[in-house]
């Protein structure tokens, strides 16, 4: 199994927030997680990423045959989890060619790969942005310092391409986003899609998934998943709403 | 604040100074304290001329009668002034030595572990440097390339034999020896220093840099510097500093003037490194420094940039006179305190002439138990039709035990002036890191990025050839874990 979520439980600030969730991933799939606001999709991407502020209550999660809780944020990130941010945060005065080059050097030292030297890197980096359609202009400027929301989106999308992780979580990256954004983004993740890596896609509106064509659906409603399935559960939300799921 | 954070910050407080080693070096030093005699034995190694002696006496006998400057957001023992070395030079240097064969190899060997090798053709391209080791210019390289163009740049000491009338008309000009007690100190006793002189319409082709070490025990380190560019010429000169790991505390009292005529411009860099003492706030460099520039002609520009990491104590407040119209100065700063430090640093920007512009940017980082305060004065003058100032103080702080301070005064007599001030402080942010840490980026990593960008507005004014060595000395100043 690649990722394995075992009857998780996680609370913040003695709220429960997650309660025995169940989901398992293989590789090469696409999975979709939608659920109304509150349902815990933002908080699960988070727990997987490895953010602090939460408390596991139980249960377990393997990735890649770790145990997910001995690996920390940056370990994970070097093991091949990405998240691509809801809010990608501005940090004013970091090039963003040198940020992304330092990281894609830890992640080759984990993995025991030779790092990438500049010129190489700059190459790759230019060549990836404009398969992302992103302005070379883009890159000289500080990580996502002044960038318009669906640009910040964009920009996560050319990290995810770099970084070239094995499993992708996407936390709400259509919100926001206008139509040509939207279709920048999804074609992005189509062309990083292959049969060794996996995305879990969370989402609000079934827009996105007009675009990716995601292998599971499962419906998330205040803590856990109450429903799995294909595509058809997506456009039986669509129609409904997440009312009868509640 | 997590606890991976604190973590990270625990590490920061086993900051080790890797510039910290003691050459063992056979040096000649006069007794210690302060007195007539010291001052006649320093004028007399030095081989000066009557008239310094008496410039000198005629500041140590103000200096006397003055009390230290008390304004500043520092608390220190009272410093003892007899209990102090005022000369300490390694031995064989009754005379400068003329080439690097007749330098003590030790003293080459010190420099090349400090990343300053003494051999020309090893020196960063196109970088000239003065080497000064405790009271004593060791070596100055390039200098025969700078004379082609009527450049001077040598030790003070040279100048005050070789160069009379320019050090009789500027030294002392821009800071009077009685402007408070540590530039009559220093015009008292000081040993060693630079000089330098650029003639009318020459833009100086390379960086100028000068190197202090202080080296001996229990030794006060005055060093001078005089920069003088002539009509319509430009130079670019950088400073750097270390000093061992001692337990006692050492005083540094450096005064620095600059002169800029008309449509001249001079750049003036810092890095200042001295040892910081040790985590519990024992030891290091006690630094007062007196720093400042007069725009004497029209369309002078003077620009300081400084990056301050090192020293138990700094006050430093390298300032403009900006008498020529349209004159311009500009003031950037990153001054990082860590463990015990102590740091008010700022500018003075005077603006006199008519149309005279100022730039003040300061990035104040506090860690561990630090102080750190930012002190900055801008006044307009009577006659300072249409000055314009524009001042942004921003601090950042990481941890909880530290403080940051920013301490503006504005003082305006001409009531077409603009002035414009913006300041911020902010804790190192969490979702910052994250986003780092989620990249595959180390805690340190982050910070040191993170802390990086925050400086970058100055940094990006050091010299190209420093710059990337600025940069790895903020990294250094926050992870202490570089050896």
């Amino acid at each position: 199994m690649f990722l394995e979520i075992k009857d998780l439980s996680v609370k913040i600030e003695n709220k429960n927030i997650l309660k025995s969730l169940n989901l398992d991933i293989n590789k090469g799939e696409v999975h979709a997680i939608m659920g109304p606001n509150g349902s815990g999709k933002s908080t699960l991407a988070n727990v997987l990423a490895g953010k602090e502020d939460y408390e596991i209550l139980n249960g377990r999660i393997n990735f890649k045959d770790n145990d997910l809780f001995d690996l920390n944020i940056e370990e994970r990130a070097q093991e091949g989890m990405f998240l691509a941010f809801q809010y990608p945060v501005e940090i004013p005065g970091v090039n963003i060619t040198p940020f992304l080059h330092s990281a894609i050097n830890s992640k080759r030292k984990r993995m025991n790969e030779e790092e990438i030297d500049n010129l190489s890197f700059a190459k790759l980096l230019k060549s990836k942005a404009s398969d992302l359609g992103i302005n070379i202009d883009m890159l000289k400027r500080s990580v996502n310092t002044g960038f318009s929301g669906g640009e910040k989106k964009r920009y996560e999308i050319l990290q995810m391409s770099i970084l070239n992780p094995d499993l992708a979580i996407l936390d709400e990256t259509d919100s926001g986003l206008d139509i040509d954004a939207l279709k920048i983004v999804t074609d992005g993740v189509n062309k990083l899609k292959t049969k060794d890596n996996s995305f879990l896609i969370i989402t609000h509106y079934q827009k996105l998934l007009d675009y990716i064509k995601p292998d599971y659906v499962h419906v998330m409603v205040n803590g856990s998943i109450v429903k799995s399935g294909g595509s058809e559960i997506a456009a039986e939300i669509e129609k409904d709403g997440f009312q009868k799921f509640q | 604040m997590n606890s991976e954070t604190l973590n990270t910050l625990d590490s920061y407080s086993k900051n080790k100074y890797k510039y910290g080693f003691v050459t063992e070096i056979d040096e000649e030093k006069p007794k210690k304290g302060l007195n007539e005699d010291i001052i006649k034995f320093i004028s007399l190694k030095k081989n000066e001329p009557e008239w310094m002696l008496e410039w000198r006496l005629k500041a140590f006998s103000k200096w006397k009668k003055m009390k230290e400057p008390k304004w500043a957001n520092l608390s220190f023992p009272e410093i003892d002034y007899q209990d102090i070395y005022y000369y300490s030079a390694p031995k064989g240097f009754e005379k400068k030595p003329k080439d690097l064969s007749e330098v003590d190899p030790k003293l080459i060997e010190t420099y090349n572990k400090l990343g300053i090798p003494l051999e020309e053709q090893k020196v960063l391209a196109g970088v000239a440097v003065d080497v000064v080791f405790d009271s004593v210019s060791v070596a100055t390289t390039y200098k025969g390339e700078l004379e082609k163009l009527g450049i001077i740049f040598c030790s003070i000491g040279e100048a005050i034999q070789k160069h009379p009338d320019l050090i009789k008309k500027y030294l002392g000009s821009v800071i009077p020896a009685g402007d408070h007690s540590f530039s009559a100190l220093n015009s008292a006793v000081f040993t060693d220093g630079s000089f330098v002189y650029i003639p009318e319409g020459v833009k100086c082709p390379m960086e100028l840099s000068t190197y202090f070490r202080i080296n001996a025990e229990n030794t006060g380190q005055f060093e001078r510097t005089l920069i003088i560019a002539d009509k319509g010429s430009y130079v670019s000169y950088l400073e750097g500093c270390t000093a061992p790991k001692r337990d006692d505390n050492q005083l540094h009292a450096a005064n620095v003037e600059l002169i800029a005529l008309e449509d001249a411009e001079i750049k003036y860099s810092t890095v200042q490194n001295w040892y910081p003492g040790d985590e519990e706030g024992k030891g290091g460099i006690y630094n007062f420094v007196t720093k400042r520039g007069l725009c004497a002609g029209k369309n002078s520009k003077i620009s300081w940039t400084q990056v301050e990491t090192g020293s138990a104590i700094t006050w430093k407040y390298p300032s403009c006179i900006l008498k020529g119209d349209n004159s311009i100065g500009e003031f950037y700063s990153v001054a990082i305190t860590n463990n015990f430090q102590q740091a008010d640093t700022g500018t003075k920007m005077t603006h006199i002439g008519k149309n005279t512009k100022s730039k003040i940017i300061s990035k104040g980082i506090s860690l561990g138990n630090s102080q750190n305060t930012y002190r900055g004065e801008v006044s307009f003058l009577r006659k300072a039709e249409k000055a314009r100032n524009y001042t942004q103080c921003d601090s950042l702080l990481v941890g909880n035990q530290c403080g940051a301070h920013t301490v503006p005064y504005i003082d305006s007599k001409n009531n077409t002036a603009v002035i414009e001030h913006e300041a911020s402080t902010s804790k190192i942010n969490e979702d910052q890191l994250y986003y780092c840490r989620q990249r595959g980026l180390s805690h340190e990593e982050a910070v040191s990025l993170i802390v990086n960008g925050f400086c970058k507005q100055v940094l990006q004014e050091l010299p190209m050839e420093f710059a990337v060595e600025a940069q790895k000395l903020v990294s250094i100043s926050l992870e202490g874990s570089v050896g």
